[in-house]
């Protein structure tokens, strides 16, 4: 039994990323939410901040995952109140996968989680819909995501530098945002280290270019 | 959880039962031919704007049930706490009383931590029950106020999602007043300026949007003073009958007349007296 989808549904439609490099992540999104045809936010932040040095971008329905992210950061700030040192990125996401897979017939949530812990250093964990967990060097969700595999697939290399990442980022989040109805807007990056975290935000006139159609 | 709060919070979720058998009985009275009241509609226009000093919250005033305007002067704008105010947009009864159940709450919390109410507070107030009710309480919210970290403003909507932004719009009407909004808005503005942004906003949406009409409210929330301009405009004001269809005496024609009167006398007179000290 699937749950209708009715455009009165705020979706974060959405186009998100992450990446792994030496050191820390970079995370990347688009910044629109739509309500059916209409774009309620341009300027949505879908990378949300479950702890110091712990991001999660989220896609797929705003009030879901808005209400997860924010039991999880409940719950992962007393966990590491509890241990009083800083918690893990694979904790975070199991948090999140436990959520999503209880509750995954009245859930639409597809969440990316990543950051940087002393542990295991920068780490990229995805949940997708239905409540699945599983760690990947590099990984794309949303409904963008579908036209960037290929770039992505043809484009990452293991052992790319920070700068190298945000570029591979920042170009593949273009290439979805032109090709997909449902992200627009503003690429918002961040970058998690052991430093803290970078956030950054390309507006429309200066992201990367392709077609010259 | 260390909570050291007064108000009645909810335990447990909300039991979706009532909504299988709301469902069944629908079915049922269409199939006797008859349909269901529509539940009052406030078709809407609500918009809010952050400027230098504070925030302007606008609304129209029209409450429709269907396509009958069911109310000419409604009031959208709900008092949350002394610095804080909500529109309200989508089922009347809705946004009534979950504002008022948000502002007795966060009054209590006040109290308890003898604090001037946050604006973020109410916001995760209103997003944690609307997502509870899974979008069941229709009510789609533009939540405004100032507190000690400054003006904020925030949209929510029924399902239980929320935005923080500089302006935004809800209701049917929330497109017209955005195209206002995006054309005019500029970051830091003065209050009179900010005033007039809203009140074109607002109008926007009255005339083009057939959900929304009457006047404009107002509210001006700054650092210490709320103005609640009801109504700062009156822009449907209702005109001067110029013709009139009234037929003077005599224009019908009296043919016979028969008077027949009843003999009633008072029988029995009791009075009792009712103790409304």
């Amino acid at each position: 039994k699937t749950r209708p989808f009715f455009s009165e549904f705020r979706v974060h439609s959405t186009t998100i990323m992450a990446v792994e490099f030496e050191g820390g992540v970079v995370i990347g999104a688009d910044s629109r939410t739509t309500t059916g045809a209409y774009i309620a936010n341009r300027v949505t932040d879908k990378l949300t901040p479950i702890h110091e040095r712990i991001f999660c971008c989220r896609s797929g329905s705003a009030a879901d995952t808005q209400a997860i992210a924010d039991a999880v950061t409940y719950q992962l700030g007393f966990h590491s109140i509890e241990l009083d040192e800083a918690p893990l990125v694979q904790t975070a996401a199991s948090l999140f996968r436990e959520m999503c897979y209880r509750y995954r017939e009245e859930l639409m949530a597809g969440i990316i989680v990543a950051g940087w812990d002393p542990r295991r250093g920068g780490q990229v964990y995805t949940v997708p819909v239905g409540g699945m967990m599983t760690r990947q060097p590099v990984s794309v969700g949303g409904s963008g995501s579908s036209y960037i595999y290929g770039y992505v697939d043809s484009n990452y290399r293991a052992g790319m530098s920070k700068e190298e990442c945000l570029k591979f980022t920042a170009e593949a989040l273009a290439l979805a945002m032109e090709r997909d109805g449902s992200s627009g807007g503003v690429v918002r990056l961040a970058v998690i280290s052991e430093q803290g975290v970078e956030r950054q935000a390309i507006l429309g006139n200066q992201l990367p270019k392709f077609s010259t159609v | 959880m260390a909570s050291v709060s007064v108000c009645q919070y909810h335990s447990g979720g909300f039991s979706f039962e009532n909504c299988k058998r709301n469902a069944l009985l629908e079915a049922d009275i269409n199939k006797l031919g008859f349909s269901s009241p529509a539940a009052r509609k406030t078709g809407t226009t609500i918009c809010g704007v952050v400027y230098k000093d504070g925030v302007v919250l606008g609304a129209d005033t029209r409450a429709t049930e269907g396509m009958v305007v069911a109310d000419k002067n409604c009031s959208k704008i709900h008092y949350i706490s002394p610095n804080i105010y909500c529109c309200g947009a989508g089922t009347a009864a809705d946004t009534e009383m979950t504002t008022q159940i948000i502002s007795s709450n966060l009054e209590l919390h006040s109290l308890s931590t003898g604090r001037l109410p946050r604006v973020t507070t109410a916001n995760r107030m209103l997003k944690q029950m609307l997502f509870r009710y899974q979008g069941y309480i229709g009510a789609a919210l533009v939540l405004g106020g100032v507190d000690c970290n400054g003006p904020h403003l925030y949209s929510i909507y029924p399902h239980g999602s929320t935005d923080k932004l500089p302006y935004v719009t809800m209701g049917s009407g929330s497109l017209a007043a955005m195209a206002v909004f995006e054309d005019r808005y500029r970051p830091n503005m003065e209050e009179e300026e900010a005033k007039r942004l809203v009140r074109d906003a607002i109008a926007a949406g009255i005339f083009n949007d057939l959900g929304s009409g009457s006047n404009i409210d107002l509210c001006v929330i700054t650092k210490g003073n709320v103005d609640y301009l009801r109504p700062h405009d009156m822009a449907n004001k209702k005109g001067v009958r110029t013709g009139s269809y009234r037929y003077k005496h005599g224009t019908t024609g009296v043919l016979t007349k028969a008077v027949t009167p009843l003999n009633l006398e008072v029988v029995e007179e009791s009075v009792q007296t009712m103790d409304t000290s």
